[in-house]
């Protein structure tokens, strides 16, 4: 489904992407994982054609993203902040992102029940908390049917009841045959949900494949020390 | 462009400095009008007021709604918009809203003064134009400049720079280059100088509709016999356009490039 070939970025000085070989199979979710400032959103943010890559390819179902936009269509993005603008309220946001998109198929309410959102339909988005911020963020991601779900630091500021939901969320995505590229520092939460784990280490793809072929390299009993030992390696 | 210009505007249009600023309009005409009893003296006073204050308003409200609204056009960037549309979006939003102040607020009081039965209509709509024009090159020259820098307090420092240049520094320099090259024929150089300020044009614009010209001696008969013809006004009015124009394609072109 996506297509990325040598993909080089840097800002400035500092190069954090320094060719990318990936192809992400249809269906399935696959976690990007590595450590502070190893590329992670860098490489979320060339797929959606926010960062510019210096050179390099990406292609979604084989076409090109060069000056395209309309492919954003068929993502859903949850960025990893969740900033809007403070004099809308929460229900306006929703229908205005609807109207941005010019989609029908939306289940905004059913996202809206399931995070109790109702009583914060009519307060301005500056009124509210973090977590309440991040949870309209997850109905504005969710709400639309798109194949491709991509999600930044999704857990972050919820409490564990809505967590669990989203976790639950994910699932029920994946089970309509979607593919879903999720980042998380929470390595539990990523052995849950994950098909197969994507490893970055500055700038390089260091690992890719299933959790279990993971700790097999690694030669650790469990995901967290297998992850440890990655890192402690690298950085030896 | 325009569903994002839609809602630009109307988030500004919720925010409380729009009103402040709509309020200091209206207080300021109200003022200026029923203290001072004459049309023209209020509009030459008002004129002052308005080349220093729309160029800084615009400046630093478009800085600072660029800024803030940072995440928020993240937000945008990830939906199946083109980026020019955001960015030209959110700039006609603030500069439209910026304007709609700036005319509703002078508007009012002095259409309750009765300015429709007056001969000061069109020194007055002039007024309203060269505001707009000011708001829109400033407003976008802020766009530009908080495009090209991340770094907020570096893009609000530039865009203080930039209007004191234009507002201040750029007359000191010029009057200083008169002065000491008095001895050449300047008549020329004046006009062109005049010409790129927009600050400065605007300034000559209103100053020679109101007839005041006779003040500024010799050079405001030159600038009488050049800004008072219709070829004069049609090419500054092209030179506002100009100046709308050039930043805008620029706000087009970095947003085409920059990262996110």
């Amino acid at each position: 489904m996506i297509e990325i070939k040598d993909l080089y970025k840097k800002f400035g000085k500092n190069e954090v992407l320094k060719g990318i070989d990936l192809s992400i199979k249809e269906g399935g979710i696959f976690s990007i994982l590595g450590p502070n400032g190893s590329g992670k959103t860098t490489l979320i943010k060339a797929i959606l054609g926010m960062v510019l890559p210096d050179s390099g390819e990406i292609s979604i179902n084989g076409k090109s993203l060069k000056n395209d936009f309309k492919y954003r269509d068929k993502i859903d993005y949850l960025p990893q902040i969740a900033n809007f603008p403070g004099n809308l309220k929460v229900n306006e946001l929703i229908d205005m992102i609807k109207d941005l998109r010019a989609s029908q198929a939306t289940k905004d309410e059913e996202l809206i029940e399931l995070f109790k959102l109702q009583p914060f339909l009519n307060k301005k988005l500056a009124n509210l908390s973090g977590g309440t911020k991040q949870k309209v963020n997850l109905v504005l991601t969710f709400m639309f049917d798109s194949p491709l779900i991509i999600l930044d630091e999704p857990t972050s500021g919820l409490d564990p009841i809505s967590h669990l939901r989203l976790k639950n969320l994910i699932f029920s995505e994946k089970e309509k045959g979607k593919t879903i590229l999720v980042t998380s520092h929470i390595l539990s939460f990523v052995e849950e949900i994950a098909d197969e784990i994507v490893f970055l280490l500055e700038g390089k793809i260091y690992f890719k494949g299933t959790i279990s072929e993971l700790k097999s390299k690694t030669e650790q009993p469990d995901f967290e020390h297998a992850i440890a030992s990655i890192l402690s390696a690298s950085y030896a | 462009m325009l569903k994002i210009l839609k809602y630009s505007f109307y988030d500004l249009m919720r925010s409380r400095w729009s009103y402040v600023y709509f309020l200091f309009y209206l207080l300021l005409g109200i003022v200026l009008l029923f203290l001072n009893n004459d049309l023209s003296k209020a509009v030459i006073t008002l004129m002052n007021v308005i080349i220093i204050l729309v160029p800084l308003i615009g400046t630093i409200f478009g800085v600072m709604y660029y800024y803030n609204s940072r995440e928020f056009t993240e937000l945008l960037l990830a939906q199946p918009v083109k980026r020019s549309s955001i960015f030209l979006g959110q700039y006609f939003g603030v500069a439209t809203s910026l304007t709609m102040s700036l005319i509703i607020g002078l508007g009012m009081p002095f259409v309750f003064y009765g300015i429709f039965n007056s001969s000061a209509i069109w020194d007055f709509s002039l007024l309203l134009i060269t505001g707009a024009f000011l708001t829109f090159i400033f407003t976008a020259l802020a766009f530009v400049i908080a495009l090209s820098n991340e770094n907020r307090i570096k893009g609000f420092g530039y865009a203080i720079l930039l209007w004191l240049f234009m507002a201040v520094i750029y007359d000191g320099l010029f009057l200083m280059s008169l002065l000491y090259f008095e001895d050449y024929p300047l008549d020329k150089f004046s006009l062109v100088a005049t010409m790129l300020n927009p600050v400065d044009l605007s300034r000559v614009l209103i100053l020679l509709k109101l007839d005041i010209s006779a003040l500024l001696g010799y050079t405001g008969a030159v600038f009488q016999k050049f800004f008072g013809t219709s070829f004069g006004l049609i090419l500054s009015f092209v030179m506002l356009v100009f100046w709308v124009v050039v930043p805008t394609f620029f706000i087009w072109r970095i947003a085409k490039r920059k990262d996110f």
